[in-house]
């Protein structure tokens, strides 16, 4: 037995952590890391639901969503250690070649 | 406050704490190691919730692959260490949008739910069998699209982080 807003403020909590990281790291890698926090309070909420509504579906899309942060982190991943090897900084205030 | 709560409540306290740990880290690698207590403390939230499959992808997934790639990630670009090189120099921004979503979600939260109320749900038990007998039953199509993704993400991935030779 539990209840739902217990569960709904531990995702909000999580999501404004990675709101902040986003915001405030330089580092790419940081940034990759912060938008996983948010990814994961996304699924908290959806396992949440799930539970709360006696259904599978938000578990399934939990699921999806675990496989598309995998497929996104590998991708960010091979980017930044691309952008290292051209400019040698994964600063992202310094990567500024698409900026207007 | 039942025992499901207790347990629930002490995973999140831990989860929260290291999740601003690793976006307030001055040590990257540190920053990747509360990373991977987040993850883990929100993979016991799922258990708790009773979502046991969902727990051990969490588990498998999270902490066993993408950390390490993260950890790789960090060990091929020698991020340098210290709140300048790593923070904007305008810290109060960030603070204040993060602190704003926060206060509306929570908003949000208490009118959609009321933070105060009594009502409990009772666990919803989903074993594995069960995931698998939906997910193969409602949701084949999106399962085949998540494979064609993954495939393409790793085509890209090698394509992305080859040396040019040629050039």
């Amino acid at each position: 037995m539990i209840r739902l807003p217990l569960v709904l403020v531990f995702s909000a909590l999580l999501f404004s952590a990675g709101v902040y990281g986003v915001l405030a790291r330089r580092n790419a890698v940081l940034v990759l890391m912060s938008i996983e926090l948010m990814l994961n309070a996304v699924n908290v909420n959806l396992v949440g639901f799930s539970a709360a509504l006696r259904s599978l579906t938000g578990q399934i899309f939990a699921l999806f969503v675990i496989a598309v942060a995998a497929a996104e982190v590998g991708i960010g991943l091979a980017i930044v250690i691309l952008l290292f090897r051209n400019r040698e900084t994964i600063n992202v205030d310094e990567v500024n070649l698409l900026k207007w | 406050m039942t025992a499901q709560e207790y347990a629930f409540t002490v995973l999140a306290v831990i989860g929260a704490i290291a999740a601003i740990a690793v976006v307030t880290a001055r040590n990257v690698v540190h920053a990747a190691l509360y990373l991977v207590v987040t993850l883990a403390s929100v993979g016991g939230v799922y258990l708790v919730l009773s979502a046991e499959f969902v727990a051990w992808v969490q588990i498998l997934i999270y902490v066993g692959a993408i950390v390490i790639l993260f950890l790789f990630g960090l060990m091929l670009t020698k991020a340098p260490i210290g709140r300048d090189a790593l923070d904007n120099e305008h810290q109060w921004v960030p603070m204040m949008v993060s602190g704003g979503v926060f206060a509306g979600l929570v908003f949000l939260i208490d009118r959609a739910f009321h933070l105060d109320s009594r009502a409990r749900f009772a666990a919803f038990p989903a074993p594995t069998a069960r995931v698998g007998d939906s997910l193969f039953r409602g949701f084949v199509l999106p399962f085949e699209a998540v494979s064609f993704l993954l495939l393409a993400a790793l085509i890209g991935a090698v394509v992305l982080a080859r040396k040019d030779e040629a050039k």
